[in-house]
């Protein structure tokens, strides 16, 4: 395990279904910008691992639009949106649709803050409709502990 | 009900807890519930809705088990399950780790990209795993 002093922080809003998204890394705005915008680097990182990502178009422009889709095991998701702001090294601003409920749409804002001496902190803010879509996103993130979070919400409930 | 990759069934715990806590009247009974118990009427001051209508929020807290009410005691004082709380917190954490391992994904992309700017190239770090 490498250490680190700057985890993913996650926060979750008790007054709106918004979740928040820190972290900071060891590279200027510029290059974690690019890793943003290029589709090619894209592809590296985001999906979830063992996940292959298919990038049908990715135009990150104020304007532009995306779409892009994780194949896991023959099953096909894709995810659509549009580039509502761009601005170089510093906004994106994009809606966020995943195509099995084509009706939800978040709004995402990314922001890139330079810390100085080849740093920047990303600041990632996605509003969704409900808080049952809130929460069911922030549950969906748990695909290898759900039974066992199941296990134990029985037995606290059982208790 | 939000339908998404995964789908609980209706009366599933997990599901009942989401469920519970997606109504902003009951999660501000949940957070005013966190620094003390309270009866159903203090529980109901500030809400512009009926005694019964608190009751059935109450109701809905105690099915998904965030809640409970001591049967023998005159004030029937509501108690927060503080336990059913922390698991939430937990599930939030596995979010965050999740998180966590994609932007470990990106560290790694963005070491192995060339500079492309004036900048000076960090110091080395050793190896990295």
């Amino acid at each position: 395990m490498t250490t680190t002093t700057r985890e993913t922080e996650i926060a979750a809003d008790p007054t709106l279904p918004v979740i928040r998204i820190t972290r900071e890394f060891d590279a200027p705005p510029a290059k974690v910008f690019r890793a943003h915008t290029d589709p090619e680097l894209l592809k590296q990182w985001l999906g979830p691992r063992g996940i292959d990502m298919k990038v049908d178009h990715y135009d990150c422009r104020t304007g532009g639009s995306y779409r892009f889709i994780h194949i896991s095991d023959g099953e096909e998701h894709g995810f659509h949106g549009c580039f509502h702001d761009v601005r170089a090294d510093e906004l994106i601003v994009q809606t966020f649709t995943w195509e099995g409920l084509p009706d939800g749409v978040a709004l995402e804002r990314l922001a890139f803050e330079d810390l100085g001496n080849g740093r920047t902190r990303i600041v990632g803010t996605s509003l969704v409709d409900s808080f049952e879509a809130r929460d069911a996103i922030l549950v969906s993130g748990m695909d290898t502990g759900v039974r066992e979070g199941y296990e134990r919400l029985d037995e606290l409930l059982a208790g | 009900m939000v339908e998404h990759a995964r789908k609980p069934a209706e009366d599933d715990p997990l599901n009942r807890v989401f469920s519970a806590l997606a109504d902003p009247i009951r999660r501000d009974m949940v957070a005013r519930l966190s620094t003390a118990d309270a009866t159903v009427n203090e529980l109901a001051e500030p809400y512009a809705v009926s005694l019964q209508a608190v009751s059935k929020h109450l109701k809905v807290l105690e099915d998904a088990g965030l809640v409970s009410r001591t049967r023998d005691a005159q004030r029937r004082p509501v108690h927060l399950e503080a336990k059913v709380l922390h698991l939430m917190t937990k599930w939030i954490e596995r979010y965050q780790r999740q998180a966590e391992e994609r932007y470990r994904r990106l560290d790694e992309v963005l070491r192995s990209m060339p500079d492309d700017d004036d900048l000076l190239d960090p110091p080395s770090r050793g190896e990295t795993k």
